[in-house]
């Protein structure tokens, strides 16, 4: 070795994570480069003293007892009623008045579904895309790029359109996991909204499509010829309705 | 009846499985949050999360899926306190002039007091400050950070090189600044 150790390496080597042969081999650029030595002594002393226990802060009593009571009440199921019980009569009157209303209102808003899980966790996901580095696996423009690359990955092709001319850019594409399966991803972005398209083969047939909403993002779902479709965005509803109609086609 | 003997059942093992790791996943949300409040409120969501899903939990490394719940519960939170921000500022300027910098002295870094460090990693971004706090204060291997943080190796990787390099700058350039005021 002639040139500086990649930093990486010298990483790996300070946290003990290289292999016998590499690490001989870096020991032995090591005797040689005083500057990779050095780096290499300064990374030490710097995990020295970062890695001590005064920094880790432990959680107090009074938290862990506060948890043990949350987690018990989660693990009964009539949490509604031991809380309402203790309450004065028209209060609870109030309260049950607003949760019907609220109930209502939310019935009516997503047709009636109770099962919110999936998307919880697609909302969770597009969230978690959100983080600068973790929006795309494949990044392009170019969906001749982006079909290919889920090729091999997946078990099923996602069809991935260009809808730059609509106003609807194509990001790229990221491998995701949902539901107990693996899931593509399809990324959009109008104006600074970053739409995520998530698809997987559906387990029944056509749907049309169905909005909701949850924790201020929009959803729209669907059903097509025989995948299961699913755009997440905190884009408003209408645009994100024009998206899909796109999608459609 | 029957009901209530499995529930018990969940409960004992997820006391057994789960909750040792309370400390490191309050730890994880408490850097992450950088105050005490949020950081109860993100351990305690994430826990009951983890308790809800435990049904699903397959026996693996019960540390590293609970800190990738508290991470989830974060990045959840973090969007819901500024939806307008992105989740990181990334600082290009400050990644360009690393690789110039000169190497801090060892006996600089040795010497940085804990509020000195404290600050230098609360400074930096959750991206990074997340792997230092996952190798350092947790001791956690490549592969375990690669598991909770759901990210390539590689990633993992240079992520930690480019947060010591920061880290290591930020902490000389704080002691610097302790040595020139009189």
């Amino acid at each position: 070795m002639t040139s500086h150790a990649q930093s990486n390496l010298l990483h790996a080597y300070v946290d003990d994570e290289l292999d016998l042969v590499r690490s001989m081999e870096l020991e032995d650029h090591l005797a040689e480069c005083a500057d990779c030595a050095q780096q290499v002594a300064s990374f030490r002393a710097l995990r020295a003293t970062v890695a001590t226990p005064e920094l880790r802060y432990r959680a107090s009593d009074d938290f862990r007892a506060r948890l043990m009571r949350h987690i018990e009440r989660a693990e009964r199921p009539p949490v509604r009623e031991q809380k309402l019980r203790s309450l004065p009569w028209w209060n609870w009157a109030a309260a049950a008045a607003c949760l019907l209303l609220a109930i209502g209102g939310l019935l009516l808003y997503s047709g009636s579904r109770p099962d919110q899980v999936l998307e919880r966790e697609l909302v969770a996901d597009h969230v978690r895309s959100l983080m600068a580095t973790h929006l795309t696996d494949v990044l392009t423009s170019d969906q001749h790029t982006v079909k290919p690359w889920f090729t091999g990955k997946l078990d099923f092709s996602p069809r991935v359109r260009d809808l730059s001319v609509d106003g609807f850019e194509l990001v790229g594409g990221r491998l995701d996991y949902v539901d107990g399966h693996s899931a593509a991803a399809i990324v959009y972005q109008r104006r600074k909204h970053v739409i995520n398209l998530f698809t997987w083969p559906a387990k029944s047939g056509d749907e049309s499509p169905h909005a909701t909403a949850q924790q201020g993002f929009n959803l729209i779902e669907w059903t097509q010829d025989g995948m299961y479709y699913c755009a997440v965005s905190d884009l408003n509803q209408q645009e994100l309705g024009e998206f899909v109609e796109l999608v459609r086609r | 009846m029957e009901a209530s003997a499995n529930s018990g059942e969940k409960m004992a093992r997820f006391e057994r499985l789960v909750l040792p790791h309370l400390d490191s996943a309050y730890n994880l949300a408490r850097w992450m949050t950088r105050n005490s409040a949020d950081a109860e409120d993100v351990a305690q969501e994430a826990l009951l999360r983890a308790f809800r899903f435990f049904d699903g939990f397959r026996g693996e490394d019960a540390r590293v899926w609970l800190l990738a719940i508290v991470r989830n519960t974060y990045l959840t939170w973090i969007r819901r306190q500024s939806p307008q921000q992105n989740a990181t500022e990334f600082d290009e300027h400050l990644h360009t002039d690393l690789e110039l910098s000169l190497t801090p002295e060892s006996d600089v870094l040795r010497r940085a007091t804990l509020e000195q460090v404290r600050s230098a990693i609360e400074a930096l971004p959750p991206e990074y400050r997340e792997v230092i706090l996952m190798r350092e204060l947790e001791q956690m291997s490549y592969k375990e950070i690669a598991a909770a943080t759901e990210s390539p190796l590689g990633t993992v990787m240079s992520r930690l090189s480019r947060a010591r390099s920061m880290l290591r700058q930020r902490i000389a350039n704080e002691r610097r600044t302790e040595v020139k005021q009189p």
